[in-house]
């Protein structure tokens, strides 16, 4: 319950906006920190917390991407293979990553570990090609910096 | 009027109220712009695109400020770069609309194309086929085949429950988001919405219980597909195959309009009613339905429906009879006897008139009351100081007070709860609640009034002098209240003391103010209006002739007892006679609302049987006991009550069939506009006067002093709309949502 | 000008720190206007200084504040830091990098159309780069540069950010809203508009990161001094985004209109191994593409325009010859088919379709019917959506089969027989895997 284990938290965010509705995102992402990802019992609560309906906020849940309706692995690899990471070869290091991961795109590893996903354009594509760990940024990868990225993390 | 704002729409002139929206305008002079997400009592969104026009205005001189003329002295028309979505765009003077362009049509076709691209174009097994709004425009639209390669269309879930009472084909969605209005701005149920984006955009609730509410059915009339349907309805029959007729619901106090949709029935041999539907009238209903009204009529055909007269045999069980030997028996035994009688109160004027006058002319005796007995306390009160005539809900708004009083709207009377709700949040009414508990109308209310169970009357005496005092400076003020946890003695003290507010602030015997009573069904006032004052029912009677009572605890103890009734019921089973009735939808007759609304409903299928109409069989017996009547038919009997009883003075027959014009138009060729609800082919009714708004009234103010331990009242169910009953226990479909009540005392002994 | 405007990082590598930022001239036009100027004022000098949004639209930001009713309070500034267009990436190196003056670009919006509450609205992939700003923020509320009464003022300030949660639709004003509200990111019907009433109703100016980052600069120094640089109708410096094949991509901050297309790319070193350039994306995938005759506009807004395209966000995408331009077309708009937000049937319907015949195109088994539709769905879908995310899903179909089409008809010929689905890494392979990690962000004038 985000109620009672992240209760400052949840104070400080529905300190922030006039409306209670405004905080379903905020506290959307403190549920999906607690749980893993937006079960149903972190929706309810969520739901409570907003004096919203609870078909509400599962919608909100479904609109974006960032919500994760099903369990993910531990770490979520998420790398960029819009066009202008594409431009600088990230379908090709896509296969690699899936490679090392032995999963494909979209799936999980069976140690529940990585969940390997694409993602559009996230605003690095100087830097491509780039992919966020568990919404923290990995900038100019290689297939060996990858690899030393998921061996550090296993 | 002053604001009317003038435009042409393909080179016809029309003049509009200001605010209106092109797709209206054009629409009252009879161009009909396809729309799918606008909906006439929804607020525009402009998502479909379906609507697109060319629009242009008026180019204004920059020095002058007026408009430039060309050559030939007409303005000069500067026309927008991009079409215009018509359901959005709000008309201006001098405007000009073009919808019969190329641009135009290829946009429409464009669009159904769009449309296409994901539709199943299962037309030949939908329910909607044949009744579609998307099949309608695609046929004067659309393209005439589709390029779309039908391997790579999505497939999606058919049939998925959305709640026990709607189903969801999600290949058929087109993404409207009519339900989910309806429900957010009508309803004030959230518990539809999308889920997903883009293409992968779906309807889901995600509510507990699920689709969760007391006007869901209604999105399947406006759903411009097949895709939700109600799970009455799923794959019953095709819309094509329907007749229809209009009816009224009798199943609480608001008598909205409806349609029976019935169809010769192979397997049974007979006509069965296969759905109803909201029938439009603007001053009721607009066009919906609560889901009660919807899904309760399988009681009609019933399976236990009596088709035979009844007669307790000599080893004491029920055999058949026939008409003659049940009548001749029933006639015998109340011949010169003590005979108490009782009505229900969903039973049409006609009959009610009829049972009234053998009371007071042939049997003349005083023991003639209506089932359920506490409404006949106030219903003389709520009749004086009731709504003006020509009160009109939708004019309700700012300057207005709405003051509820110990009534759960949204249950006793849920269209109402659709209409003063849109009053208070939509058009600014100041509403006021008191009640022992918190309902849903509790959430618009300006203030909140709680006093305790059952005290309802007194808080209404003690409050009455101040809110009158109060409510002195409003427009209007309307007054709904309910009997609920009241003694008979409390209910008339606290219609009373309501009354009594009126008086004081002066709003008695005006248009859009007065008392509306949450009567517990359809003709409440009617019945009421019908019966003879003053009745009262003794303990004992020698014969108990008992129609369409259902289920009542209040019986006289009898040695022979007379039931005219439906089915068969625990009550019907301990009679002596019992007497087939019709129900509603095998006859005509009216029904008189809480607002004294008359409204005519007809015939829509055979009769059963040998069922007869009550009013025929009361003036049968009465005809065995000495009566002259000879009433051919229930317009007839209608005649006579009118002619006799000064309430009902002018109305007639032919007068409540009068059809208006009403606005929006629904349910014609283009069905795409309102939905699939019937436009009012049979009668938009007919309020009578209120008694303070006839000549001579004189108004006053009466204080009656509430009983003080009202611990009878307590007794009472607080009312529901899916409270347990004999019709509404034959509706399989409502199985999971009928509420066997307790009462507070037997709550309490728990 | 030796110095950058905006990326003051690349000049003070330190700027981040609030102790740095205020030896540099940092929060001195905040002093300046709570101490001595009127909010009017303020937007005065905005108006003058000729600022046009920097989100895309262009839209002059003074004018825009103009527009909220003075007496209806109380009244919002929301920044877009969406910054979900493909090959944008600059409001991401300001939070991170120059934080400061972004919080003080907000804080002198909100005191010239006197809201009290600001939010910050980052794309939810942000959630790192908000730190720092985060941290800034809490700086200066610590040092009373935003809280109650700052500066003695008697003028109240709350800034605040929200994260949103992956929705490129979320970057159209209107949809924040929503999404701000806790909706789902749809785009409102206009009228009303955000200015008259925005969030919650209310009064709401909307601007993007880089275009309040430019008000301190225009407070301090003055409309004039700003309007040395750029043109007369593109004033000031623009943040340009350089990104696909070449060689040093990054964020290049430029006058307006002192450079052409070509001279970006070169200062860009040019493309990777020297491939002749294809076309350019001005705009990331949603403005038409330029082919190589355009090389020598200049980058203003006029001039883009005249040149077929539109400036827009300024993410330049460039395109060299070992590009296949079905290929590319196809990314942009797998982009829009899964961006866009399902209100409208066509954008719903159209980037569905559209996608779906790129997918058979590219998995070569397209015709050059299935060109013909492409081109017939586009169409068929422009000017008549319900927001611009429709309308920009149209350009990359348009403007490829426009000025490449018998590339198409050609990849249809030779592609008959189905591809395996790992096409897109062949395509590129052998070039891109030699520059990756090779980017920096560079000076460039
Ligand atoms: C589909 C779409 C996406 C947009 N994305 C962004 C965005 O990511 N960032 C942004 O600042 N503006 C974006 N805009 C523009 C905004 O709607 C708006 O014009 C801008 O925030 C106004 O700020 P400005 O005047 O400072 O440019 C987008 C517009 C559309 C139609
Ligand atoms: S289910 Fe029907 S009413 Fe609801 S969005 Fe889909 S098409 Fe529209
Ligand atoms: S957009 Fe006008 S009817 Fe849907």
């Amino acid at each position: 319950m985000i109620k009672e284990k992240r209760a400052s938290d949840v104070e400080k965010i529905l300190a922030k906006y006039p409306s209670k509705r405004s905080a379903v995102m905020p506290l959307l992402y403190l549920a999906q920190e607690e749980y893993g990802y937006c079960n149903d019992a972190a929706i309810r609560e969520v739901a409570e917390l907003t004096a919203l309906d609870p078909t509400e906020v599962k919608s909100v849940v479904g609109f974006y991407t960032m919500f994760f309706e099903e369990k993910t692995g531990t770490y979520v690899v998420e790398v960029c293979d819009d066009l202008p990471c594409a431009l600088r070869g990230a379908d090709a290091f896509v296969r690699h990553c899936e490679h090392k991961l032995g999963v494909r795109a979209g799936e999980t590893t069976p140690d529940g570990k990585f969940t390997l996903r694409t993602v559009m354009c996230i605003a690095a594509c100087d830097r491509a090609p780039v992919a966020q760990v568990n919404r923290e940024y990995h900038y100019s990868l290689t297939p060996e910096s990858f690899d030393k990225l998921v061996d550090d993390l296993k | 009027m002053a604001d009317l704002i003038n435009l042409t729409i393909d080179g016809v002139p029309v003049a509009v109220p200001k605010g209106t929206v092109i797709v209206d305008a054009a629409k009252k002079i009879g161009n009909d712009i396809p729309v799918f997400c606008y909906h006439p009592k929804l607020k525009p969104v402009g998502m479909c695109r379906m609507c697109l026009v060319e629009v242009g205005t008026p180019q204004i001189d920059r020095n002058t400020r007026q408009p430039m003329l060309d050559a030939e002295g007409k303005p000069v028309i500067a026309w927008m770069p991009k079409l215009q979505t018509a359901c959005t765009t709000p008309v201006s003077e001098g405007m000009s609309v073009r919808t019969n362009t190329r641009q135009v049509l290829e946009a429409r076709n464009d669009m159904l194309e769009f449309l296409l691209t994901s539709h199943p174009l299962d037309c030949p097994v939908c329910d909607k086929g044949g009744e579609c709004p998307l099949q309608n425009l695609t046929m004067a639209h659309g393209p005439g085949v589709s390029r779309f390669d039908y391997e790579a269309k999505q497939h999606n879930a058919k049939h998925v429950p959305l709640g026990d009472l709607i189903f969801l084909d999600r290949e058929r969605c087109i993404q409207c988001s009519r339900c989910i209005r309806f429900q957010d701005e009508v309803a004030d149920d959230h518990v539809l919405q999308f889920h997903e984006r883009g293409r992968h955009m779906e309807i889901v609730t995600f509510s507990d219980p699920p689709f969760d509410s007391l006007f869901g059915g209604n999105t399947t009339d406006i759903c411009p597909v097949g895709a939700l349907t109600t799970a009455d309805f799923h794959f019953k029959a095709r819309p094509w195959e329907l007749d229809n007729t209009p009816s009224v619901c009798m199943h609480c106090p608001a008598g909205c309009n409806i349609s029976l949709n019935t169809r010769l029935e192979t397997h049974t041999g007979g006509h069965e009613i296969k759905r109803v539907m909201p029938r439009q009238n603007e001053h009721v209903n607009e066009i919906w339905i609560c889901d009660k009204g919807r899904y309760v009529h399988h009681f009609s055909r019933a399976e236990d429906r009596i088709t035979r007269p009844l007669v307790r045999d000599a080893r004491g069980n029920l055999s058949e009879s026939t008409w003659e030997a049940a009548l001749q028996l029933a006639a015998d035994r109340m011949r010169g006897r003590k005979v108490g009688g009782i009505i229900g109160d969903r039973l049409p004027n006609e009959d009610a008139w009829l049972f009234g006058r053998m009371f007071r002319e042939v049997l003349k005796s005083a023991a003639v009351v209506m089932s359920p007995a506490i409404p006949a306390a106030y219903a003389d009160i709520a009749r004086t100081y009731g709504v003006g005539k020509d009160t009109d809900f939708k004019q309700l708004g700012k300057g207005d007070v709405i003051l509820l009083v110990n009534g759960d709207l949204e249950q006793c009377a849920p269209v109402w709860f659709l209409r003063l709700r849109q009053a208070v949040v939509d058009r600014g009414a100041r509403l006021v609640v008191a009640h022992d508990r918190p309902t849903k109308m509790h959430r618009y209310a300006a203030r909140i009034d709680k006093y305790e169970l059952g005290r309802a009357a007194h808080w209404a005496s003690e409050q009455a002098k101040p809110l009158a005092e109060e409510f002195k400076s409003a427009r209007n003020l309307l007054i709904v209240f309910g009997d609920e946890k009241l003694s008979a003695e409390g209910a008339r003290s606290l219609a009373r003391s309501l009354a009594n507010i009126l008086v004081e602030s002066e709003h008695a015997g005006k248009a859009n103010s007065g008392l509306l009573p949450l009567y517990p069904h359809g003709n409440t006032q009617g019945v009421f209006d019908a019966l003879p004052s003053g009745g009262a029912m003794p303990e004992r009677v020698d014969v108990a002739w008992l129609v369409g009572v259902g289920e009542n605890n209040a019986l006289p103890q009898s040695a022979f007892t007379v039931v005219q009734e439906l089915f068969l019921t625990e009550l019907t089973k301990q009679a002596d006679v019992v007497l087939p009735a019709l129900s509603f939808a095998e006859r005509e007759g009216t029904f008189t609302s809480a607002d004294r609304r008359v409204q005519r409903f007809y015939r829509a299928l055979p009769a059963l049987g040998q069922a007869k109409p009550d009013w025929w069989i009361i003036q049968e017996l009465a005809q065995r006991l000495g009566a002259k009547w000879s009433f051919q038919d229930a317009g007839q009997v209608f005649g006579d009550l009118a002619a006799q009883n000064a309430q009902y003075t002018g109305l007639s027959y032919e007068l409540l069939s009068r059809v208006e014009s009403q606005w929006p138009p629904v349910g014609r060729s283009d069905l795409y506009y309102g939905g699939t609800v019937y436009d009012n082919t049979g009668g938009v009714g007919a309020r009578y006067a209120a008694g303070a708004e006839r000549a001579g009234f004189m108004a006053a103010v009466e204080w009656l002093t509430p009983p003080e331990a009202d611990i009878e009242a307590l007794q009472h169910l607080p009312r529901v709309l899916y409270q347990d009953g004999e019709l509404i226990r034959r509706s399989k479909v409502l199985a999971g949502h009928i509420q066997f009540n307790e009462t507070e005392i037997a709550r309490a002994a728990r | 000008m030796d110095k950058h405007v905006l990326l003051r990082d690349l000049d003070i590598p330190d700027i981040r720190e609030l102790a740095v930022y205020q030896a540099n001239d940092g929060y001195a036009a905040w002093r300046k206007a709570l101490t001595g100027m009127k909010p009017d004022e303020v937007m005065g000098v905005v108006k003058d200084s000729g600022l046009r949004g920097r989100g895309g639209a262009g839209f002059p930001a003074g004018l825009k504040w103009s527009f909220l009713p003075k007496d209806i309070f109380p009244k919002y500034v929301v920044v877009n830091g969406d910054e979900s267009e493909a090959g944008t990436f600059k409001d991401h190196q300001l939070i991170e990098n120059n934080p400061h003056q972004v919080i003080e670009g907000v804080a002198l919006c909100a005191y010239a159309v006197q809201a009290g509450t600001a939010y910050i609205y980052l794309r939810g992939e942000f959630y790192e780069p908000a730190r720092p700003l985060q941290k800034a923020i809490d700086e200066a509320y610590a040092a009373g540069l935003l809280g109650q009464n700052i500066l003695g003022s008697g003028y109240s300030l709350d800034i605040h950010i929200h994260l949103g949660a992956g929705a490129y639709i979320c970057g159209e004003e209107t949809a924040l809203l929503e999404s701000l509200e806790g909706k789902l990111g749809q785009p409102r019907l206009r009228p009303p508009f955000p200015a008259v009433q925005g969030l919650y109703a209310k009064p709401t100016v909307i601007n993007n990161i880089e275009t309040l980052a430019n008000v301190p600069p225009i407070v301090l120094n003055g409309a004039q001094w700003y309007r040395q640089y750029g043109t007369e109708k593109s004033p000031g410096t623009k943040i340009f985004c350089v990104s696909g094949r070449v060689n040093r991509p990054g964020n290049y901050e430029l006058p307006l209109g002192q450079y052409t297309i070509r001279q970006l790319i070169e200062m860009s070193g040019g493309t990777i191994d020297g491939c002749p350039v294809k076309g350019v994306l001005p705009a990331g995938s949603s403005a038409p593409i330029l082919p190589v005759s355009a090389l020598d506009t200049r980058l203003d807004y006029e001039s883009v325009q005249a040149a077929g395209s539109i400036l827009g966000s300024a993410s330049f995408v460039i395109l060299d010859d070992s590009v296949d331009i079905v290929w590319a077309a196809r990314k942009m708009v797998r982009f829009f088919r899964h961006e866009s937000c399902g209100k409208c049937t066509p954008c719903r319907e159209g980037t569905f379709w559209a996608l779906r015949l790129y997918d058979k195109i590219v998995g070569g088994h397209g015709s050059s019917h299935d060109i013909d539709m492409l081109a017939d769905v586009a169409n068929g879908m422009a000017n008549k959506c319900f927001c611009l995310l429709g309308e920009f899903a149209t350009s990359p179909i348009l403007s490829t089969l426009k000025h490449f089409r018998p590339e198409y008809e050609q990849f249809v010929r030779e592609h008959q027989n189905g591809l395996p689905n790992t096409y897109g890494d062949q395509l590129i392979r052998d070039h891109a895997i030699s520059v990756a990690g090779g980017s920096v962000v560079e000076v460039a004038y």
